[in-house]
């Protein structure tokens, strides 16, 4: 009996192109696998198995006539439900689109498939893609598999899930404040955040489009590197994409690592970290040093205003993102509205859940006359200050280590009454939205109660390479 | 307190939220917790610095026009059928989105 819990990317394809396993056989352990833990768990909305079936012939089909596999073949993954699937319903963790069936597919998603991914369904997420607990879906919460009564992380708590609980072997998720790294951290499990521009938007349902990012979700940083090649580059349907060169990352991480230098920011390791967290990252810090990295001490100054500067820019965002939703064009719209304006508001009020619509009146309010500058403004002047903070530390060093959440996963429901609360648990990880650097998530270690905690590695805009090759040495030497 | 209810009231009209008499409640408490956070940005001069508007532009020797594509004419793909554009609409005529009465006649 194969043991799919340690089978990477490249041991499936090979595998799967030799033919000792099938495509078909992979993913059909993997619905069994979804069939026997999800109803506690929650990670997927929608399962996408005539898609995924289909696909899988095809890989089989294509072993079978010797043909050479592309570098996904036969891998199950999952989609957070903020990328649109053509034919499959998306719905953002939202009752506004619970029957959207969406006309196109989201380019990264159409990048996997195409390198022989099979898509096995979407995965759960808060409603937007705005929480950090995954308890603001619309359709149930999502529980962390490594203590079901704590939260997976958010938002793309789906996607760490899935993962974590071995009912996919790579998932994408999305990242606006670490969506993508801080569920990884929750959950043991490696999230890499690329830099802006890096992986094309086209087909992610936008909520703040100068913060958005799509990223993966694997078991280990070799995977989550392969899974960023294939949907990493140009797409002339973003204009957003950047149009440089896509390195090989998998052959950076072969790379030594020695002699490399990693920034400490002590703003990074103020007060609200845990004691816990603190020592496992301080350690994780040190093994780098023993592997021959240089320690370098950094100042980021302006990170206090991280979190504030945030949540004006990313609310004004998002005010602007969910005007489209107005009972129009997108499924739902409220019954027996005598007037448009009637019918716009109400679709909207029995469309929205409560986070999202604080989010919509925190930016409208900080986008309206007279507080434009006083917020708006403001915020993104210090989202500059922010971003010459990195600029500067970078001139040091090659990449800079943190925390990547305050606190290990925290009890559901332990913080859904207190938004300010819950936006703290951002406070490592909203810094690299800002900035457009990439950064990763990779298990350094547990709390005593037995939860994973994560380290953070930040890079410089574009050299995923090298915090690839340093999560990579910190992994192989864990 | 700096959002009163009349502002919330206010906002909502412009969000195009209707909003319960407890939702408006909820949210003039939240909304003055979190601006009160936000106020720690003007510890900070900001006089002489610039917005970031453009994330990329940030970028060392990168241009905001680095993405930008030569003009076509046909389009990167053709055009959804309007069948398939109009599928996902509340309600339809099978040629145009339909909506209730825009314009009120007394």
């Amino acid at each position: 009996m194969t043991d799919f819990t340690v089978l990477g990317i490249e041991d499936i394809r090979r595998e799967v192109q030799a033919r000792s396993l099938t495509a078909l056989g992979i993913a059909e352990h993997h619905y069994a696998s979804i069939a026997a833990q999800d109803e506690e768990i929650g990670a997927f909305l929608t399962l996408s198995k005539e898609r995924a079936l289909a696909q899988a012939d095809r890989i089989d089909r294509m072993a079978a006539e010797g043909k050479s596999l592309p570098p996904l073949a036969g891998v199950p993954v999952g989609i957070k439900d903020v990328m649109v699937t053509r034919g499959v319903r998306t719905t953002a963790g939202s009752k506004i689109l619970e029957h959207f069936i969406p006309p196109y597919d989201c380019t990264a998603v159409a990048r996997l498939e195409a390198a022989g991914a099979v898509v096995l369904g979407k995965l759960n997420c808060d409603e937007f893609a705005m929480g950090s607990s995954n308890e603001n879906s619309a359709y149930r919460p999502v529980h962390n598999p490594r203590d079901l009564s704590r939260v997976p992380g958010g938002s793309s708590g789906g996607s760490a899930a899935a993962v974590a609980a071995n009912m996919a072997v790579a998932t994408l998720g999305s990242d606006t404040g670490g969506s993508i790294r801080q569920p990884a951290a929750f959950c043991g499990v490696v999230g890499m955040k690329p830099t802006y521009g890096r992986v094309s938007r086209y087909g992610l349902i936008a909520f703040a489009s100068s913060l958005d990012h799509i990223g993966p979700f694997a078991r280990s940083v070799k995977d989550a590197a392969t899974v960023l090649q294939v949907i990493a580059g140009r797409d002339p349907m973003d204009s957003t994409s950047a149009n440089i060169p896509v390195p090989d990352y998998v052959a950076e991480l072969e790379k030594p690592v020695r002699g490399l230098r990693i920034g400490v920011a002590r703003e990074y390791f103020g007060d609200g970290l845990d004691g816990e967290v603190r020592d496992a990252v301080e350690s994780a810090v040190e093994k780098l040093r023993a592997l021959g990295c240089e320690i370098v001490p950094v100042s980021l100054p302006h990170t206090p205003y991280a979190i504030p500067a945030y949540y004006v820019i990313a609310t004004a965002e998002a005010s602007a993102n969910l005007e489209r939703y107005d009972g129009v064009r997108y499924t739902q719209r409220a019954k027996d509205s005598k007037t448009l304006a009637n019918m716009y508001r109400r679709s909207r009020d029995e469309g929205f859940g409560r986070e999202v619509k604080r989010r919509i009146m925190l930016g409208t309010y900080v986008l309206s006359a007279g507080y434009y500058d006083a917020y708006y403004l403001k915020a993104q002047k210090v989202r500059t200050l922010l971003a010459r903070d990195f600029e500067q530390a970078f001139r040091e060093v090659d990449v800079i280590g943190t925390p990547t959440s305050p606190t290990a996963a925290f009890k559901i429901g332990e913080k859904s009454d207190d938004p300010l609360a819950m936006y703290l648990a951002d406070i490592y990880t909203v810094t690299a939205n800002l900035a457009g650097i990439p950064g990763i998530s990779i298990p350094c270690g547990e709390t005593k109660a037995k939860l994973p905690i994560g380290l953070q590695i930040l890079g410089k805009h574009f050299d995923e390479g090298t915090v690839f090759r340093v999560a990579h040495a910190f992994e192989q030497a864990s | 307190m700096k959002v009163s209810q009349n502002d919330v009231t206010y906002i909502a009209q412009l969000a195009n939220l209707e909003l319960t008499s407890d939702e408006r409640a909820g949210l003039e408490r939240d909304l003055n917790s979190i601006l009160e956070y936000v106020d720690r940005l003007s510890e900070l001069d900001t006089k002489d610095v610039p917005p970031m508007a453009q994330v990329l532009a940030a970028r060392d020797g990168a241009e905001p026009g680095d993405s930008a594509r030569d003009d076509i004419a046909q389009g990167l793909r053709p055009s959804l059928p309007r069948e398939e554009a109009l599928a996902n609409a509340p309600d339809s005529d099978g040629e145009f989105f339909l909506v209730p009465k825009v314009i009120e006649r007394g």
